[in-house]
């Protein structure tokens, strides 16, 4: 039972193992080794295309003008290619979208510093019913929002926090602690002890090791940590949808509407809506992949 | 004198950790577990109207009676069955495929980083944003008007596998976990690769030169120290696969009878102003998710002291 590895190390674990070399595994003079490497082939091409099939319908789709909306050509590439569906959507979805970045940014920062001030102390920090303390916390990740979301409406209402993007940063900020402070206490516990027992024995107390030492050295989690905060924050729609509407609230709102009112003439334009809100996390996968791995990992591998 | 200063150095020892901690536990404390039990006070009365809910209307506690209700309804029965089998396919099928990629994976192969890439990147994206394609593609259309997935079927020959997808009334909650499926698996490949690369090639090899057979050596040697990971994978997607919520109302509607489930009637509930039947469909999902999730949270802290 070991504690959960730092997010980095185990992203780094996904990598090949080094070490022997495949033929050393192979044992030698198997020709039919041929056969199954084929067939190992053959299977991850079949499952990358397979997962690959919502994609091109995707944007298929949203290059189609209404008039190939029929179902003989539901698969066929476009006659003719059109931006119609992409400007429209734009015109729909482009201030949910600016408003989501005013959501997620500040809430995946605060929630972050949260998160690693938390670490810090629940890692370094021995007071009586630590570990209860944690997995106390730790319940919140889990809890299914139903059951706080009927008094969190009236509280949200009773302290006049105004519904939308206000409220959605405060409620991204609280029910991410739980996660952030999982990610960076597993860090800190990786931290070897001598580092921040010599800035101990310099005299330093604890508020300026964890400015002076612990900050410094937390760059890594904290890139993890935002990029996981800024997925779940840009992709929610629980919240969003019981604190806010589509007039001020995030993408998943505003797509969500988008794709209902064009249900009935054109899907090629909720497609194209639906790449356009998904543009920035895909992003974030396509630059950042090895930390957005990291999170999911740290998230999750325990016992 | 004497205690001034114990007291002075008990505050220098616990005043920075608390102060660092603290706002963390408060909001916690209040929006976790405050919340909690308000919820369940909620649930224990009769607030059903929106007269009730802004305080024009008395409140009277009525026990248990919106669960006793709640449970005996056939529609909540329905929510709850769907929810079943919407857990046991995503989760059984998730596990599969994450695991039979990992496999595929684990041995070293050209081109690796981009499969693992694609199997892993639906992750990324919202449910919303995936069920906009997903309500497309499990259109119920048939025959000469299917489009979708049916006519895929078609094009390839496989029209017997035409199906009305999530409108069959029975099993339409099933053709939504396909989606969930296609997002999560490859978090549990990524999940299941990061266990099998855990294992050192010793000890493979080792098995290997004791003459034990491929079989032998995952059943033995590989299998057993999988165990973990699986059960991470099991209470993540399972934990995940209980809230269900965002696809639903993404590609069926919340209106849709066939596929509602706990968390689906939890928002109309909400809607109507139904604030006690709301609240004890809260309650109830949290006690479901409850028993996945403590016994692993307990496990887990047991194994941190004993380290």
């Amino acid at each position: 039972m070991t504690a959960i590895p730092a997010p980095t190390a185990i992203a780094e674990t996904l990598k090949r193992r080094s070490g022997p070399t495949p033929t050393a595994v192979v044992p030698p003079g198997a020709k039919r080794f041929g056969v199954a490497r084929t067939l190992r082939y053959l299977l991850l091409l079949f499952f990358l295309l397979a997962i690959l099939i919502p994609v091109y319908v995707l944007v298929v789709t949203s290059f189609k003008g209404v008039g190939e909306a029929s179902p003989a050509r539901a698969w066929a590439w476009p006659h003719v290619w059109t931006l119609v569906n992409w400007q429209a959507a734009w015109t729909t979805l482009s201030p949910a979208i600016l408003r989501t970045v005013q959501m997620v940014v500040p809430a995946a920062i605060i929630s972050s510093f949260l998160g690693s001030m938390n670490g810090f102390v629940l890692s370094r920090w021995r007071f009586p019913k630590a570990n209860l303390v944690f997995t106390l916390i730790l319940f919140g990740m889990f809890i299914p929002y139903q059951a706080v979301m009927i008094p969190l409406l009236q509280l949200m209402l009773g302290l006049n926090v105004p519904s939308g993007i206000p409220s959605l940063i405060i409620l991204h900020v609280i029910y991410g602690i739980p996660i952030t402070t999982l990610i960076f206490r597993n860090y800190y516990e990786s931290v070897p002890v001598e580092l921040i027992e010599a800035a101990r024995v310099d005299g330093a107390g604890m508020l300026r090791t964890y400015a002076s030492i612990v900050l410094p050295i937390s760059i890594p989690s904290f890139v993890v940590v935002l990029i996981w905060q800024f997925t779940s924050a840009w992709n929610d729609f629980l919240f969003a949808v019981f604190f806010s509407s589509s007039q001020n609230g995030p993408v998943t709102i505003a797509l969500n509407n988008f794709a209902n009112g064009a249900l009935l003439q054109n899907y090629g334009s909720s497609m194209a809506g639906a790449l356009l809100a998904s543009a920035p996390t895909l992003l974030v996968y396509i630059l950042l992949g090895r930390y957005f791995i990291g999170g999911l990992m740290s998230g999750s591998v325990k016992g | 004198m004497l205690v001034s200063v114990r007291q002075r150095r008990r505050v220098s020892q616990w005043g920075p950790p608390l102060l660092l901690i603290s706002p963390s536990l408060i909001l916690v404390g209040v929006f976790v577990y405050g919340l909690i039990g308000v919820n369940v006070a909620t649930s224990l009365t009769d607030e059903h109207t929106s007269a009730q809910s802004t305080g024009r209307a008395p409140v009277e506690f009525v026990g248990l009676k919106n669960y006793v209700n709640l449970l005996y309804s056939p529609a909540f029965q329905h929510s709850l069955r769907n929810l079943v089998l919407y857990t046991g396919v995503f989760l059984l099928s998730a596990l599969l495929l994450g695991f039979v990629w990992a496999w595929l994976l684990d041995k070293p192969a050209v081109g690796e980083g981009i499969f693992r890439s694609v199997y892993l990147f639906p992750m990324a994206v919202s449910f919303v944003a995936s069920g906009v394609v997903w309500r497309w593609l499990l259109n119920s259309n048939q025959g000469a008007s299917a489009s979708g997935l049916n006519r895929l079927f078609e094009m390839l020959g496989l029209g017997f596998m035409q199906n009305p997808w999530w409108n069959n009334p029975n099993w339409g909650i099933a053709a939504i976990a396909l989606p969930a499926v296609w997002q999560l698996s490859g978090y549990v490949m990524a999940l299941f690769l990061a266990g099998f690369r855990g294992i050192p090639d010793e000890q493979r090899e080792a098995a290997r030169i004791d003459g034990a057979s491929e079989w032998k050596l995952y059943r033995h040697v590989i299998f057993p120290q999988l165990s973990p990971v699986a059960l991470s994978a099991v209470i993540i997607i399972g934990h995940m696969s209980l809230k269900a919520f965002d696809l639903i109302m993404s590609i069926s509607k919340p209106a849709n009878y066939q596929t509602k489930v706990p968390a689906v009637d939890m928002f109309t509930l909400k809607s109507t102003y139904d604030y006690a039947n709301a609240a004890a469909v809260g309650t109830i999902l949290l006690l479901i998710v409850a028993v996945l999730v403590v016994p692993y949270l307990v496990r887990t802290a047991r194994a941190e002291k004993n380290r």
